[in-house]
């Protein structure tokens, strides 16, 4: 009997172009918590989907209890006791808890259901792994948190004693990701083996016992956790050293630039209004943070300012001019640069070159055109401008089809526009969601520097690093109010993510 | 020299000019099948006559591509922004009335007629394109619907006032009266065709749109709203603006487009071209679909894909002198359309092949050649879109 539960060996895997896992070894001992850590790109969901079979490995062989398998595809993977839970969770929206967790797998006898059996068989397990759920309650109606325990106990469900999560903890607050880990070590007792797909360091020192480090496709190394620090594991995914601390210089806010005054905005979802009465000020020269967990609000409250959706009350006044019903051109010229919250869906053409894109904000402006002529050759010559001084890289300059770069450097050249671009008021709403170490440090860089020029910065954000490490004034958002001003420096993560949970409110 | 193959390749326009030959490789296999089916033993004659029968009557193609080019213009010029402009027939109809109405009705210096009629042409088809533009625009009233509609609403109009008008209307023969000569479109003077100037005005309309899409902010707006709507009001871009004129602008051409053909001048001396009020919808503002898919609905593409269409039409009618009927043609271009619309599909395909085979040869030479190419790309995606639906679904919880 072998000593790993799972073996990948010499695994490779080439898209076309792009070589996405080269020669990659992982073994998976029995019983433990292997983290898989790399940046994006880095080639970790592929090696994932090829074990999990929804791909196959061009060479390389992958083996169970020394014995080699043939994954092609999920069923396979399910035969061998591999479970995943996906990042975007794979869930029938209008079915209940307990029909998606026997969903495949249904007991019954000739094709008659048996949910008794099936539900006790739940509830027996939901108990013992402290996975609380309501097996009535139909998935859309429930927290993200309680969706993810269901993908959980789907996999137990189908007895898989590998479990493969891919970034769990993406989605979740501080005090749902301590239940999450407690979960996993729970697993991790009993005998069940664990991947942990994350770009999370102090995750993978929370739980982890051991830590494989992927770079650019290739296998940097495993390491035991014990035995590392923090630092060793970052400078492993990036290649190079990486600070934690943003650096930044104390500064006096100045005048009002955006001001929020009894803000409603109603919702597309449901009757209730998605932003209730909400009101705030943006100060040159501070970054604000709007802090909440994802779909209490922000991002109809960003567009209520951006302009992409009507309020239904209240006023938005920017740089003292009464923007609230103004189109997004006008606010456009009147200082507002918007970093949207989905850069596929808003933020570029993906069909269009770098160079199209890169004055997309712009291309109306007479630098750009002359009677409705677009002057190529300015929009080429500040495109190059652009992509020298924002350090965007990509494999044909100007001219690459936007859909060819990678997530990090299409988000560079979003705030590189957005920066470049003449503004008074910078929104940023999740500028690095999905962005590896690296590009997260760059950014919040360039948020920093763009704060020490004198702009207004507002930055949405679900990740509590980032506004516990970036901002200089938190507002916390929950279920459409602000429940509470904080200042970053005087509070502590757990405080944040009571407030964000509703547990606790200091403005009524 | 192989970095060039893979440039070239690798491009846009490539792929959409060896998928549409690939369509049309395709289409004339099955029309071959078909006539082997139907009378094996003229199959090849019959076949070699689709394939170049066109030749013996260039003037026809020419004439004939003229109206299904506009068409095809006015289709593909509103899919650039994401329109699907199914009323080119309406558009076409209404072109060609307001163009004969003018030609029958009013009696302006002769030198001009001709060109007042077209213009007439312009408008009856601009009208007819603004009305679905605009309650696209106003309304979000599905175009497709609209179009559609009003391509009824334009055909039983036209018929009932064509009908009504004794002077365009001859009831014995049961269509339009001859369009006075004043009002036919100078002649290009190819013998025994109705070939005309309306030709190369096609052509110029066609390098005019390649030239707007390419070169303007207008073009750019359009485009960037076809491949991306969301980034295009995230832009400012002032979208229901910008429908409505791309509305107007594909329904001028198509009505043009009627205009073409019904000024054209016939072969024979005094006559011109006729309509037939038989409560038809036109078939060239579909024909102009396929035209438009064929091309790619790029408007050079169009003017190709617009003449090789004709061109087929032409020898389909010769294949009749082998007992073939000339419905033939019509499961061919069938049959081209069907595959245009996956031939992307197959176009990307190639490519990959002498990517295939370059990297066996020079594996070293490949990795130079793209040294800032990110592993990420397919590695990361494809997973999360195995399954859109599910995983938009877990986005919306």
């Amino acid at each position: 009997m072998s000593e790993y539960i799972i073996e990948m060996l010499n695994i490779t895997k080439e898209f076309p172009g792009i070589l996405a896992n080269d020669n990659i070894t992982l073994r998976l001992k029995k019983g433990e918590i292997h983290a898989l850590l790399g940046e994006n790109g880095a080639g970790k969901s592929t090696l994932m989907s090829i074990l999990f079979g929804l791909y196959q490995a061009d060479s390389g062989e992958i083996r169970k209890n020394g014995v080699p398998v043939q994954i092609r595809n999920p069923n396979d993977a399910n035969a061998l006791g591999i479970g995943m839970v996906h990042q975007h969770f794979k869930l029938v929206e209008i079915f209940t808890v307990l029909e998606n967790i026997i969903l495949g797998v249904e007991p019954n006898k000739l094709g008659f259901l048996k949910m008794k059996e099936a539900r006790e068989k739940v509830m027996e397990l939901s108990e013992k792994y402290g996975l609380r759920v309501n097996p009535d309650a139909v998935i859309e109606k429930i927290s993200v948190g309680m969706q993810q325990r269901v993908e959980i106990l789907k996999m137990l469900f189908r007895e898989n004693e590998i479990l493969i999560f891919d970034e769990p903890t993406a989605v979740l607050t501080p005090q749902e990701i301590d239940e999450l880990m407690e979960i996993m070590r729970g697993f991790n007792k009993e005998g069940k083996s664990i991947l942990f797909i994350t770009h999370k360091l102090n995750e993978i020192m929370a739980v982890a016992d051991r830590c494989t480090v992927l770079w650019k496709g290739k296998c940097v190394g495993t390491v035991e956790v014990k035995n590392t620090s923090k630092e060793e594991l970052s400078r492993m995914m990036v290649g190079r050293d990486v600070s934690f601390e943003v650096e930044k210089k104390d500064m006096e806010p100045g005048d009002v630039v955006l001001s929020v005054r009894n803000l409603t905005v109603p919702s597309k979802f449901h009757k209730k209004n998605a932003v209730r009465n909400v009101s705030f000020d943006v100060r040159a020269g501070e970054i604000v943070c709007i802090a909440g967990i994802d779909g209490n609000g922000q991002t109809e409250l960003v567009s209520a300012i951006t302009g992409l959706e009507r309020p239904s009350g209240g006023t938005i006044t920017l740089c003292g001019k009464d923007i609230t019903r103004a189109n997004i051109r006008t606010r456009s010229k009147t200082g507002m640069s918007h970093i949207p919250e989905d850069r596929h869906k808003h933020g570029l053409v993906l069909d269009y070159t770098l160079e199209q894109n890169m004055v997309l904000q712009r291309y109306w402006e007479p630098e750009f055109q002359n009677k409705g002529f677009i002057k190529k050759r300015n929009v080429r010559n500040y495109a190059e401008m652009l992509i020298e001084k924002y350090d965007v890289r990509s494999g044909q300059g100007p001219l690459t089809i936007a859909r060819s770069m990678s997530g990090g450097n299409q988000q560079k050249a979003i705030i590189a526009r957005e920066i470049d671009k003449k503004h008074e008021l910078l929104v940023a709403v999740q500028p690095t969601r999905g962005l590896d170490i690296g590009a997260i440090e760059y950014i919040h860089k360039q948020l920093v520097a763009s704060r020490d020029a004198g702009k207004a910065v507002l930055l949405v954000s679900l990740e509590l690093d980032e506004v516990m490490a970036v901002s200089d004034r938190i507002l916390v958002i929950y279920e459409g109010e602000i429940v509470g001003e904080l200042d970053p420096k005087k509070t502590t993560v757990q405080e944040l993510g009571l407030y964000m949970s509703g547990a606790k409110r200091d403005i009524a | 020299m192989q970095l060039d193959i893979k440039k070239i390749t690798k491009s846009n326009g490539f792929s959409a000019f060896t998928s549409a030959l690939l369509a049309i490789g395709l289409g004339l296999v099955c029309g071959f099948l078909v006539m082997l089916g139907a009378s094996p033993e003229n199959s090849l004659y019959g076949f070699q006559t689709l394939l170049f029968g066109g030749m013996t009557r260039l003037g026809d193609v020419v004439y004939y591509a003229t109206p299904i080019i506009m068409t095809g213009l006015a289709v593909g010029f509103a899919f650039k922004m994401g329109l699907f402009n199914i009323g080119a027939s309406g558009q076409y109809t209404m072109g060609m009335f307001f163009a004969m109405y003018v030609g029958f009705m009013f009696k302006p210096p002769e030198s001009i007629h001709w060109l007042l009629c077209m213009l007439a042409g312009l408008v009856g088809g601009i009208l007819w394109g603004f009305i679905p533009g605009f309650f696209k625009a106003l309304l979000n009233v599905n175009e497709v619907i609209t179009s559609i509609m009003f391509n009824y609403i334009g055909m039983y109009l036209v018929d009932m006032l064509i009908t009504k008008n004794s002077t365009m209307y001859i009831s014995i023969k049961a269509r339009t009266a001859y369009l006075p000569a004043s009002a036919q479109m100078p002649s290009l003077g190819i013998r025994n065709s109705g070939a005309n100037i309306s030709f190369i005005i096609a052509l110029l309309i066609a390098v005019i749109l390649f030239i707007v899409l390419e070169m303007t902010i207008f073009g750019y707006e359009l485009k960037a709203t076809g491949y991306n709507k969301h980034a295009s009001i995230y832009a400012g871009m002032n979208g229901k603006r910008n429908i409505i004129l791309t509305m107007m602008i594909a329904g001028g051409l198509a009505g043009l487009g009627g205009a073409f053909y019904i000024l054209s001048p016939s072969t024979i001396p005094g006559a011109s071209m006729t309509y037939e009020p038989i409560n038809v919808i036109a078939s060239n503002g579909f024909t102009g679909i396929a035209v438009a898919l064929l091309g790619s609905s790029n408007p050079l593409g169009i003017i190709f894909s617009g003449l090789f269409i004709s061109y087929i039409q032409r020898s389909g009618s010769l294949v009749e002198l082998y007992g073939y009927k000339p419905e033939i043609i019509d499961i061919v271009i069938a049959v081209i359309i069907y595959f245009s619309a996956f031939a992307r599909l197959m176009g990307m395909a190639i490519p990959r092949l002498f990517k295939g085979k370059k990297s066996r040869h020079s594996e070293s030479h490949d990795d130079a050649s793209e040294p800032d190419n990110p592993p990420e790309g397919p590695g990361e995606e494809i997973p999360a879109s195995d399954n859109p639906a599910v995983e938009a679904s877990g986005k919306g919880a």
